[in-house]
């Protein structure tokens, strides 16, 4: 590797940059959510904002030299798992009455 | 060492992320997905959080984005149609969300404590053993609570999945 590589970078990395990248990551999945019709990819947005989160967690977890950022963030995953558990089943459900995966046509509430 | 392994990985998270919104069709946004949760597992190990890496790889990149990519080839998803409709929702709702992201990552800036600094192998305190011990003890009814919530995230989905809703 170059000196001048290692030289311009900091030796150590600073905690924001962790917590600016777990805010980009949210914004952008925030937009996937808003501007995606495909419902599926929508709820992939949502498994991204929560993995942003994640990072904020562990991040801070670091900086307090403690375990329990951890735990959260594991409760977190465990929370997405059967969060997509259930999602995944209502949109098999979704699909079989509608036919169809856009949210635009499954908007109105009766059939 | 630290902040270009920090920069390579947050890079592949964010190009990977930006990736999944840009793709039309569901199982390239999976796979991308898939590339986000390996970047942050590694940015979690570089945290010192081993077995929280270790989990995010298991768990989220390995169990749920199966999980995902089941029901995407299960529906037989395509790819979506383009349609001119959302051209005013992306005039108002990107600079919306840039202004949002500058005002977080300005607001992060300013309050983040300073001076902190984050150098591999200084925390190890997220090992399996430290993780397992704070686990059973101090959240033992959170932990056990999880389960109740998974037996009926189970029971959901199989009630759903039936033939006759």
């Amino acid at each position: 590797m170059p000196a001048e590589i290692t030289q311009l970078l900091p030796a150590a990395v600073p905690l924001s940059w962790y917590l600016v990248l777990s805010a980009i990551l949210f914004t952008l999945g925030v937009a996937g959510f808003l501007f995606r019709r495909n419902i599926i990819t929508v709820f992939m947005s949502i498994e991204l904002m929560l993995n942003a989160v994640n990072l904020t967690f562990v991040a801070f977890s670091y900086h307090l030299k403690q375990v329990d950022g951890h735990i959260f963030s594991f409760f977190v995953m465990v929370v997405a798992a059967a969060e997509a558990t259930v999602g995944l089943a209502i949109i098999l459900t979704v699909f079989k009455n509608r036919a169809t995966l856009e949210i635009d046509e499954v908007s109105s509430m009766k059939l | 060492m630290d902040a270009l392994l920090f920069l390579t990985f947050a890079g592949i998270a964010v190009l990977c992320a930006i990736n999944l919104i840009l793709q039309t069709h569901p199982i390239s946004s999976a796979l991308s997905l898939v590339g986000v949760m390996g970047a942050l597992a590694v940015l979690y190990l570089l945290l010192g959080g081993a077995f929280i890496a270790a989990v995010q790889l298991i768990v989220y990149a390995g169990a749920v984005m199966v999980l995902f990519l089941f029901v995407i080839m299960l529906l037989n998803a395509q790819a979506e149609r383009t349609t001119s409709k959302p051209a005013i929702r992306a005039w108002v709702s990107v600079p919306l969300l840039f202004t949002f992201v500058i005002l977080l990552a300005s607001l992060i800036i300013q309050r983040a404590p300073a001076g902190a600094a984050v150098r591999f192998g200084e925390f190890t305190g997220g090992s399996v053993a430290n993780v397992g011990r704070a686990l059973f003890t101090t959240y033992l009814l959170p932990f056990e609570i999880t389960s109740i919530l998974i037996l009926i995230a189970i029971l959901g989905a199989i009630v759903l999945a039936r033939k006759e809703i």
